[in-house]
């Protein structure tokens, strides 16, 4: 049988919800006018985005000089930030394509939102790619394009085209991912639509979706065959953004550890930004019986997994570099700890590396409070982790005349801001205009997790939905 | 496209239960009713197999794309880097296979995602200006429906009608396209 169930598994989906429960539940935000919370949080965005948008056309029409960057820190707040959202743009990945094949059913409620943040945060990234360009209209040139732009091809020896490749794949799969998953959900609520113009557009967007049993056993090898495509997928991403790195000759960076370290790193900050905007929309939407205290618990063992790899690294980093017996090695990491950045290193050695190990208590996994404050910790966490990265090993020339210091400037600062305005706004329109919760996916674990269990957690006596299948007859 | 021939008369067995359509299939099909499909919110496993649908060959197309897109990254790298402008860069060989690996890995699993997907699409039928073919509108919400095609049987509509009854169907409506 389809179902297994579990005497012991707490529920997925409490208070007993019917698949007309389901629908009704998730399409209800759909559906109705804004609330006013969305139209307040949203015009914000909107501010916060045309603000950091007049600082970025600043810095193009003005040129990178507006930046804080020097000759011998060429690099900073740009890719720290283009790191920092890749990074976090993996946890989407890792919920709907990892935890698929893993067959962890308590994804089916996390999913969609998680999914559609990887997408936002990849064009937060895509972003300060641009920006740092200097000249975006030229950003054309890091395609492979025939050389009647100059005289020579794009060189596939460098990793900045890897990541051209891999950061341009991984947005086109995520998003057809993420599109695909939306189909069935989509029908739905063009099904329900009252109005003639939200028929026509979820019309539309469905792809005439009409759930026939050959459609789904379509879809369902297709969703496996996407989730084994985008397993190695998301892991080969930030392993070419570690390579970026990695393949120079910088003290710091020139480590084989990286792409591994950076995997982890992602995920681990990835799945805090999860919990941030999960633990938002659970109550903003009402949707506690389906983001449970469960979901919540399993995510922060992942953060406290990912969290405890990231800190092995940091240690293995600093050990090697002494092993190494190579003294501009030691030197960058003796620098990083003690030098004039120590206050960045131990911001991210406390954030990153104390923080989650807390999470070992079941009373601060199970919280909310303490869950979000950590989950914004370990965010700021993984910055200092690519500045620190980033800056620190830069500052310290070969040549001790070359030795500088950067210092962000109003601009620095202001196209960070832009990110988050550009992915609030994109984050608060998903929100409204389509299901945060995979219903489709929510549907088939609903049975797995009401039966058998007391009538006070699961909200249905035992056995009540095998003896009378008029169970799941509408609500009214 | 198979589910889109509709022009005839069809009856719509209305279920409530994933686990009750499921073996409802079986029951019709030992009835001697020949199923034209089952409609679901979400899917139900075995269901096709139930059904007798074949086994979708969708893997295959997702192979033959992801061998176009590894062939179309080897071929790009090779004419760019060894016969157009050969260029030596790091000390390696204007043509160095392993520096490739990423960007074959990256075009292998993007022409395979794209291709597959695409693939899907034509196989079902799906796209923008498609008018979804629906049975009973209940179908992607909460009930389930199976529907028998009445120009492909031979039994009488009252005793298919009594069959789905028996099944478990809540519901049996008409629809005719």
């Amino acid at each position: 049988m389809s179902h297994v169930t579990s005497a012991v598994r707490t529920p997925l989906v409490t208070g007993g919800k019917t698949y007309a429960d389901v629908t009704e539940d998730i399409s209800r935000q759909v559906e109705g006018k804004p609330t006013r919370a969305w139209t307040i949080a949203f015009t914000i965005s909107v501010i916060v985005l045309i603000y950091g948008a007049a600082c970025v056309f600043w810095t193009w029409w003005e040129g990178l000089g507006v930046w804080g960057l020097n000759k011998t820190v060429g690099w900073a707040w740009d890719i720290t930030n283009f790191v920092w959202w890749v990074g976090i743009g993996h946890a989407g990945t890792l919920i709907s394509a990892i935890l698929l094949l893993f067959r962890q059913k308590w994804r089916t409620a996390v999913n969609r939102a998680a999914e559609a943040m990887t997408i936002f945060a990849v064009i937060c990234a895509a972003s300060f790619i641009l920006m740092h360009m200097g000249r975006p209209w030229l950003a054309l040139w890091a395609l492979p394009l025939p050389n009647t732009f100059g005289s020579l091809w794009v060189n596939f020896k460098s990793p900045l085209v890897w990541d051209v490749f891999a950061i341009s794949t991984y947005f086109t799969v995520s998003l057809v991912f993420w599109y695909m998953g939306l189909l069935p959900d989509l029908a739905t609520i063009r099904d329900r639509a009252r109005s003639k113009v939200s028929r026509y557009i979820y019309g539309a967007f469905s792809l005439g979706w009409n759930g026939s049993a050959k459609t789904w056993a379509r879809y369902e090898y297709m969703s496996l065959i996407l989730a084994g495509l985008s397993t190695p997928l998301v892991l080969s991403v930030h392993t070419i953004v570690s390579f970026d790195f990695a393949t120079s000759v910088i003290p710091g960076w020139h480590t084989t550890i990286f792409p591994p370290y950076f995997v982890a790193g992602a995920i681990f900050s990835g799945f805090a930004m999860v919990q941030n905007l999960m633990l938002i929309i659970r109550v903003v939407f009402k949707l506690e019986d389906y983001i449970t205290l469960e979901h919540i618990e399993s995510m922060n063992k992942v953060i406290t997994l990912t969290g405890s790899i990231v800190g092995v690294a940091y240690l293995t980093e600093f050990f090697i570099a002494w092993y190494s017996g190579v003294e501009y090695e030691s030197y960058a990491f003796i620098n990083r700890a003690t030098g004039p950045y120590w206050w960045a290193y131990w911001a991210m050695m406390t954030c990153n590396v104390i923080s989650p190990q807390l999470f070992w208590s079941r009373t601060i996994r199970r919280s909310i409070v303490w869950t979000f404050t950590l989950s914004v910790v370990v965010n700021i966490g993984m910055w200092f982790e690519r500045f620190v990265i980033i800056v620190t090993s830069l500052h310290r020339d070969y040549l001790p005349s070359s030795w500088a210091m950067f210092h962000p400037t109003l601009f620095d600062i202001s196209d960070y801001i832009f990110s988050f305005g550009l992915f609030f706004t994109l984050f608060l329109l998903f929100s409204k205009f389509l299901p945060v919760v995979n219903m489709a996916e929510v549907k088939t674990v609903i049975k797995s997790s009401s039966e058998k269990l007391p009538a006070s957690v699961s909200g249905v006596a035992k056995g009540e939905r095998v003896a009378n299948p008029a169970f799941n007859k509408s609500v009214e | 496209m198979s589910d889109v021939n509709g022009n005839g008369k069809f009856l719509v067995g209305i279920y409530d239960d994933d686990d009750v359509v499921l073996k409802a299939v079986k029951d019709v099909k030992t009835a001697g009713v020949r199923i034209h499909e089952v409609y679901s919110p979400f899917p139900i496993h075995g269901l096709d197999v139930a059904l007798g649908h074949p086994r979708t060959r969708l893997g295959i197309a997702a192979f033959l794309f992801g061998l176009s897109g590894t062939t179309t990254a080897l071929l790009l790298t090779a004419y760019t880097e060894s016969f157009d402008w050969p260029m030596i860069v790091g000390g390696k060989d204007s043509y160095s296979p392993i520096v490739y690996v990423p960007i074959i890995f990256e075009l292998t699993v993007l022409f395979c995602a794209l291709g597959m997907v695409g693939t899907f699409l034509v196989s079902n039928g799906l796209g923008p200006t498609v008018k979804p073919l629906m049975y009973d509108l209940r179908t992607t919400d909460n009930k389930f429906a199976m529907t028998i095609d009445l120009s492909k049987n031979t039994i009488g509509e009252g005793d298919i009608e009594q069959i789905l009854r028996k099944s478990g169907a809540a519901e049996v409506n008409i629809k005719q396209f």
